[in-house]
């Protein structure tokens, strides 16, 4: 207790590091130990000159011993170079297009996880609330259905019903032809606001409605049901029953049932941040979003293996600190969490 | 042994049937989603009997929307989307079954070994199979079915990867509980070996929760697998596969010809929720039967 908040980060950070390395050895050896020469699906062909090939396994890195890939990488990585692309264009650091893309799939997943925990928390507590009864069968089956739809066809309706017939949303891409934003963050929204461009700031909240939406519900199901339980559980607890008996009602009691039940939401939190990071490679797809995802389904058309080595190790890296950040939120929230 | 065999078997049996009578709460869960998947199942057994058209030749007109002759529409080279649909039951049905196979064939017996022996053995496979639980299981399929190459069997193998930490977790979990119970120590007492208390005490043990784990995944999977053949991951054309369809569709849909998507993802939902609510009904049984 005595050592306070920074020790309880350091040391939790430095307990992600074999994460990180045992993701990064799993991603390594797999694709290794796959059948099938990545330099030959690359060039598409068998018969390619003997130097061709010789230099695009100089390029992949695949030249040296094993051993010596894993740690070249591994040391490459920790410098932000994640290799360079096999296909077209030839030679190009995967590290641009990270440092490109990054910033669009982070404002979807970040908009989409916030409308997920929201619409998970409201649906959570009003099953719980009316437990037992038609609302809450209707909640439960809210949270099948939510968990079970299929991303791209779910986000291909809304786009037919609010971008097609009712014509409110735009159905593809960050922002409307012919606008740019100077480069702070990436971010659209977060620079627009910072360069106080307000005709960017509305064109790149439009783009992400249907976008976000569509994984944000997808991803609400999962909460609902652990809200729900959770509540009702808290609901039962003798300090609720103690503020009942002093006279606090309704929503009041709500709240502070809610405070109790949120600790273990927060815990689902990291682990539905890497669901939110898998459909968001099939929403970006759906909705011809910038991305990560679809930087990844590019380059797997070109069957280029090194950028998606690259793109995957620069996921575990972020899953890694993704699990850093629930921790603080953890220990933040919840008083007995021992620092 | 027959005699015990048989016994189990019947018993497995009437604990599999008697969820389907009475009156208890999410029998109706059960209920359905039996009825949806055994629909599925049928529809993929007797594919060639139900289909009314090939599912690759031009049957007709292109982008015809749907009728009393084509339930569904034709797509745009003009091939019965319906017909598509029941052949497209069988890969999809093939592709996760298989992986379920091979994640249980792999997870469950770690689980097994790593839960009943503890010690370092079981810390490194844990830690292993945390880090893949923690990892994004689409992208993780992703990137092996990227570097296999498209077909049907690469994707179950790249699903089959995905879905091995959640049998190893689970029952390695149930090991570490039961291991410590008196029938295991009876049976040591005995003189049974330790391969013979995993596989023949602990094991049996484990069906009701591997049945649980198994309907989850496997709605889980069907979703991944869509999702990889959505991607182009799975099958090449013509062969009819539900995401690959809706993949082709896309460039029509906004052109209001959304029938060759809306009901290829019609059906990937419903499969995923046939398996979903067998395993919520399965698992709420489950937990109160312990309770009480």
């Amino acid at each position: 207790m005595a050592r306070g908040l920074g020790y309880y980060i350091a040391v939790r950070a430095l307990m992600i590091i074999p994460t990180i390395l045992v993701l990064y050895t799993i991603v390594f050896i797999l694709l290794r130990m796959l059948p099938g020469d990545p330099i030959l699906a690359v060039a598409g062909t068998k018969n390619i000159p003997p130097e061709q090939y010789e230099e695009l396994r100089r390029l992949a890195g695949l030249d040296k011993h094993p051993v010596v890939q894993y740690f070249d990488y591994l040391w490459g990585m920790l410098h932000g170079d994640f290799g360079v692309t096999l296909a077209t264009p030839r030679g190009t650091p995967v590290s641009r297009y990270i440092w490109q893309r990054f910033p669009a799939t982070l404002e979807l997943t970040i908009f989409s996880f916030a409308i997920s925990v929201l619409l998970g928390l409201a649906t959570g507590t009003v099953a719980a609330l009316r437990r037992g009864g038609m609302v809450d069968a209707g909640m439960r089956v809210y949270s099948i259905v939510a968990y079970t739809l299929f991303i791209p066809w779910f986000g291909m309706i809304l786009q037919y019903i609010f971008g097609l017939q009712l014509a409110w949303l735009p159905t593809s891409g960050r922002l409307d032809p012919g606008l740019t934003v100077d480069r702070v963050t990436g971010l659209y929204v977060l620079d627009s606001l910072i360069t106080r461009n307000w005709d960017v700031l509305k064109s790149a909240l439009a783009h992400l409605v249907l976008p976000s939406i569509t994984l944000g519900i997808v991803l609400s199901g999962a909460y609902t049901r652990l809200v729900r339980n959770n509540m009702v559980d808290v609901l039962g607890q003798d300090f609720i029953r103690a503020y009942q008996a002093r006279g606090v009602r309704g929503w009041k009691v709500a709240w502070y049932a809610l405070k109790n039940a949120f600790i273990p939401v927060v815990t689902l939190m990291g682990l539905q941040f890497a669901i939110l990071l898998g459909g968001a490679v099939l929403t970006e797809t759906t909705f011809s979003w910038p991305g990560m995802g679809t930087f990844i389904v590019d380059r797997i058309e070109y069957r280029d293996y090194t950028s998606i080595q690259g793109a995957v190790v620069f996921f575990a890296l972020f899953v890694g600190l993704i699990s850093l950040i629930v921790d603080i939120v953890y220990a933040l929230l919840d008083p007995r969490v021992k620092y | 042994m027959a005699e015990t065999l048989a016994w189990r078997a019947r018993n497995l049996a009437t604990s599999l049937i008697a969820p389907l009578r009475g009156r208890a709460p999410g029998v109706w869960m059960l209920r359905v989603g039996l009825a949806i998947v055994l629909t599925v199942v049928f529809m993929a057994v007797f594919a060639p009997f139900i289909a009314p058209y090939s599912p690759v030749k031009r049957v007709d007109r292109g982008y015809l929307p749907p009728s009393w002759e084509h339930l569904m529409g034709t797509d745009n080279l003009g091939r019965d989307v319906f017909s598509r649909i029941v052949w497209g039951a069988r890969i999809i049905l093939k592709v996760v079954f298989m992986a379920s196979a091979l994640s249980m064939a792999v997870g469950i017996p770690l689980g097994l070994v790593s839960g009943y022996y503890g010690g370092r053995l079981d810390r490194v496979l844990s830690m292993v199979m945390d880090s893949m639980y923690a990892f994004p299981a689409l992208i993780l399929a992703i990137a092996i079915a990227a570097v296999l190459g498209p077909s049907p069997t690469n994707t179950a193998i790249a699903i089959a990867f995905v879905y091995v930490p959640t049998y190893f977790r689970m029952v390695r979990g149930q090991t570490l509980s039961l291991k410590s119970q008196l029938f295991v120590e009876a049976a040591r007492a005995i003189g049974a070996t330790h391969r013979s208390i995993m596989f023949n005490y602990i094991l049996p043990n484990l069906g009701h929760t591997i049945l649980v784990v198994f309907s989850l995944s496997v709605a889980d999977a069907i979703l991944t697998e869509a999702g990889l053949s959505f991607l182009g991951l799975s099958v090449t054309v013509p062969t009819p596969d539900w995401g690959y369809d809706l993949r082709k569709g896309q460039p029509f849909f906004l052109d209001g010809y959304w029938w060759m998507v809306f009901f290829p993802g019609m059906m990937v939902m419903l499969l995923a929720m046939g398996f979903a609510l067998i395993g919520e009904a399965l698992s709420e049984r489950l937990s109160t039967a312990q309770t009480r």
